[in-house]
């Protein structure tokens, strides 16, 4: 039952993808995105990862596509339809995309991962939890402040004079 | 059941996707979502090895959140630059703002 669920979310996840970095319309482009964002959300449901697929949602479909349909809003003349959306490079761009991921594929099948025998699922929120305010506490709280000092420099950057 | 492989794959997949919109976007703001495409297929990854190699310990899914929180202060970081970009140009093409190249 696990696959064709993953074949299913494998499948919304490549084609929105697709449509985010190919349709015309940027406002369009960050819609797919959303889409793309609730996929991978499910995939982490299907990994055990309970709490990630809350952020997931939270932060990336709340915050982050919101933030970018702003920008979008705010640059407006640029949704219109007649302009150009991609360069020149193309054809060349798929080239070099299509080789490497030839030589991932072969480099991931080729390598064999120590797979752990325990794959049942369990609760993560409160093993996340307590290693956020034990073994990685100093790197937590330096991630707080490189988020607050990223947010603080926006505004200023942002600002008008 | 879903090996690892398979997830591997499909974040190769999604990662090589969000290369191409970086390479070939003109729109500032079409380059940050591929980016946001390329941070999503490494959470992937970390979550795919967290629950595979190392189940107990959730290493991979404490380092996602770190991500998420990088890509997060990324994001307004870059969007606030695009945004100041187009009121002091006009326009927002990649392409067109290159007056610091020479």
């Amino acid at each position: 039952m696990e696959l064709p669920i993953f074949y299913i979310l494998a499948a919304i996840i490549i084609v929105s993808a697709l449509f985010v970095v190919t349709l015309r319309n940027i406002f369009h482009s960050a819609l797919m995105l959303i889409l793309c964002f609730f996929g991978v959300a499910g995939l982490y449901v299907t990994l055990h990862a309970d709490f990630l697929a809350a952020v997931q949602v939270l932060i990336y479909v709340g915050a982050v596509t919101i933030l970018m349909i702003f920008a979008v809003m705010l640059t407006q003349q640029l949704t219109g339809r007649k302009i150009q959306q991609l360069n020149d490079q193309p054809l060349p761009a798929a080239l070099i995309i299509l080789s490497l991921l030839i030589l991932l594929i072969v480099s991931i099948t080729r390598t064999g991962f120590e797979i752990a025998d325990n794959l049942e699922p369990m609760p993560t929120v409160g093993t996340i939890g307590k290693a956020f305010m034990t073994t990685y506490v100093l790197p937590f709280e330096i991630v707080s402040v490189v988020l607050l000092v990223a947010l603080i420099g926006a505004i200023v950057i942002a600002r008008r004079e | 059941m879903a090996t690892l492989d398979h997830y591997l794959i499909l974040s190769a997949i999604l990662f090589c996707i969000g290369i191409f919109g970086l390479l070939t976007r003109r729109n500032a703001i079409g380059v940050l979502m591929s980016i946001e495409l390329m941070f999503n297929s490494a959470n992937i990854n970390f979550i795919a090895f967290s629950k595979f190699i190392t189940p107990e310990a959730l290493t991979g899914q404490i380092f996602a959140v770190f991500v998420i929180t990088v890509a997060a202060a990324e994001a307004a970081v870059g969007l606030a630059i695009v945004v100041l970009m187009y009121r002091n140009f006009d326009i927002v093409n990649v392409d067109n703002i290159n007056f610091m190249k020479w």
